[in-house]
């Protein structure tokens, strides 16, 4: 089942300016008890969006009107603990279509990829420059683009590589889904099967 | 130039490599549980495809559920819905399900080893990330997403960047009260959260080689903790052991004939790292954590570091960790009063873990402003422990024995710690909120923890040994 294709991005971007934010911040654990992916976004963040008598903290960037856009930017480390795909589920299903950090986890990466989130690690450096941009203007806009794999700075124009290995690159480019790929590759999947049996 | 034991595991499981992308690498078991499959099914559903090959999943419900009766149905609707619709894709697709109250029941990575289809030289996923306490039996296995989860149900393999490699070598003599928690704790304090990040890790050294199997587990399990995508350590006498006679495994003249091939699967003597790291068990002392990432734990008796310790990067987020925690730079724990305890999770659930609770609770009773329970990893752990009678230490101690399941680990069914208080917890992860909104959790071993029982304040086990 094809997916959306990625295309060039340009949006100002929601700053998130903390090292380490594990997938439980991201969804917590009791939200998970849907048997869908919908509906995962309005509980994004839940506890630290949400005081413990449930009013929205206003200081909490995602409540804070001035920030807007389709790009998260987050402290290093993004997306460590459990793999729960619910975090990338809960992170599209707000709207967001690229995570910005100078570090990410794993298995975070590969659900992002998987659901169409682009995941740009980019060095402490840039990353800095991004943050301190956006604490200037907070409508600073970024534009991200897959095919030359870059993220730039509008207002200024600096911009920065990022690395994405080419087979995903191609996937989100041409919206290519990996089951149907290995779906495709059953046959050969029983070769090897076989192959196996035969040695041992 | 050799290989490592990862390499040749790998290897041995490629299917195709994709030029300038993932491997497709061919999984041997599939384990799944309640919360991260459904979607997955679905997913298969509306493919109109069948599942390959159903014989290499085994389900069981854990996460989810109640750790009190058992018997009834699950009131709370939402985790009732999962654990039946967990049954009825299992019954539609033919994979073998060990429901709640089944005698085979429990968490997940509990189970797999206990009943012999965890196997050295598998290729293992779970849709869940402590997958890599497998590791522990010389497997390549580790946590997927519930996309990987669809297409181990479409093809029996994930598409996988393969994973530098990184060792990390213990050597020498653990003091008493110091366990393995203990010693991966402290890899976590040196490495940090984000150290193994890419790699995966094979843990060897002399320390390692004489723990239990259920101690390497422990070590295996937390691997996922330092950002690892798994860990391993090379099956010995020891493994193999344990696994002679388990339900599931090679039995009689097969197994003699496996453990041949088994005994092949180590590092060779030429192999390269990515990165090495050493250190000496004489270092390692009781650990527990203080701060809001596993990364960030101390002996039991240090203090808290001072601000001036820490990177000048690295200081808000240290801070904020702190804050949420209610601890100051440079304080001391040991003695501070803590009224939660939990005892379980698939990092310290197993019976090794309760006879540790026993050896310090036996003939005490717990102070009074603790509250505690004990929730066994499976059904096979509950017989055990029952056999053994520590139920009626844990009882005479006046702490509860539970049921199986995850439990306050991830706090999904009512086992929350409530807002505000401190949990000692034998569970891997102290996230903010993690055993519930609130909560604050300081990581420790199960000696720790029943010291701490004993004391009703963060204890020290060697004071109670
Ligand atoms: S015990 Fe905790 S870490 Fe282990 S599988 Fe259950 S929720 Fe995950």
């Amino acid at each position: 089942m094809p997916t959306e294709k990625f295309n060039t991005i340009e949006s100002s971007a929601v700053p998130i300016n903390i090292e380490n934010i594990d997938t439980d911040q991201i969804i917590p654990a009791r939200f998970l008890k849907s048997t869908s992916k919908e509906g995962f976004g309005k509980n994004l963040f839940r506890d630290w969006r949400y005081d413990n008598k449930n009013q929205p903290s206003n200081d909490f960037p995602l409540n804070d009107s001035k920030f807007l856009g389709t790009i998260l930017i987050a402290a290093k480390n993004f997306g460590c603990g459990s793999s729960r795909e619910h975090a990338a589920w809960a992170i599209a299903d707000y709207g967001f279509r690229v995570v910005v950090s100078s570090f990410f986890a794993d298995i975070f990466k590969n659900n992002a990829l998987n659901n169409g989130i682009l995941p740009v690690q980019i060095s402490e450096a840039f990353l800095e420059k991004m943050f301190n941009e956006i604490e200037k203007d907070t409508t600073t806009k970024f534009v991200v683009d897959l095919h030359t794999q870059t993220i730039k700075i509008a207002s200024t124009d600096e911009s920065e590589f990022f690395e994405i290995n080419k087979y995903k690159k191609d996937c989100l480019l041409n919206g290519y889904d990996d089951i149907d790929y290995l779906i495709s590759k059953r046959y050969e999947i029983e070769a090897f099967e076989n192959n196996r049996e035969l040695s041992n | 130039m050799g290989k490592t034991l990862f390499d040749k595991i790998w290897d041995q499981h490629v299917v195709t490599q994709i030029e300038e992308g993932p491997s497709i690498l061919y999984i041997d078991r599939q384990f799944i549980h309640e919360v991260t499959s459904p979607q997955a099914f679905t997913g298969i559903k509306n493919r109109k495809i069948d599942i390959f090959r159903p014989d290499q999943i085994t389900a069981t419900a854990d996460h989810n559920i109640p750790t009190i009766n058992q018997h009834l149905p699950i009131k709370e609707e939402l985790s009732r819905i999962q654990v039946e619709t967990l049954q009825k894709n299992c019954e539609k697709h033919n994979i073998t399900h060990y429901g709640v109250g089944h005698e085979s029941n429990g968490i997940v990575h509990i189970i797999g080893p206990e009943m012999g289809y965890t196997l050295p030289g598998m290729t293992i996923v779970c849709g869940d990330s402590h997958t890599s306490t497998h590791g522990a039996f010389g497997t390549v296995a580790f946590g997927v997403g519930t996309s990987e989860i669809e297409m181990v149900f479409a093809s029996q393999c994930v598409l996988q960047p393969k994973p530098k490699k990184m060792r990390i070598n213990i050597n020498g003599e653990l003091e008493k009260g110091v366990s393995s928690k203990d010693v991966i704790l402290y890899v976590l304090s040196k490495l940090s959260s984000s150290g193994g990040t890419g790699y995966f890790i094979e843990f060897a050294g002399t320390t390692i080689e004489k723990l239990t199997m259920e101690a390497r587990m422990t070590i295996c399990n937390m691997s996922i903790e330092l950002g690892a995508r798994g860990g391993l350590i090379a099956p010995d006498q020891i493994t193999f052991n344990y696994i002679k006679g388990r339900k599931f495994a090679p039995q009689g003249k097969d197994f003699d004939k496996t453990i041949a091939k088994w005994k092949a699967l180590k590092t060779d003597v030429d192999a390269v790292f990515d990165a090495e790291f050493t250190y000496n068990a004489n270092d390692i002392a009781p650990m527990i954590t203080y701060g809001t990432n596993p990364g960030m734990g101390m002996s039991v008796t240090d203090s808290i570091p001072d601000l001036s310790e820490v990177n000048e990067s690295a200081k808000a987020s240290f801070l904020k960790s702190l804050d949420y925690m209610g601890f100051k730079p440079g304080e001391k724990l040991k003695g501070k009063q803590t009224n939660y305890i939990f005892v379980g999770s698939c990092t310290n659930g197993r019976i090794e873990d309760l006879r540790a609770v026993a050896k310090i609770v036996k003939g005490r009773k717990k102070a009074s402003n603790i509250k505690m329970y004990i929730v066994p990893g499976s059904k096979a752990v509950e017989r055990q422990a029952v056999e053994e009678g520590l139920d009626k230490i844990f009882k005479e101690a006046d702490i509860q024995f539970r049921q199986p399941g995850c439990s306050s680990c991830l706090a999904m069914n009512e086992d929350k710690i409530p807002n505000g208080e401190y949990c000692v917890s034998t569970s891997n992860r102290n996230f903010e909120g993690r055993q519930g909104p609130g909560s604050k959790t300081i990581l420790a071993s199960p000696l720790t923890a029943a010291a701490t029982a004993i004391a009703g304040t963060l204890a020290d086990p060697r004071d109670y040994l």
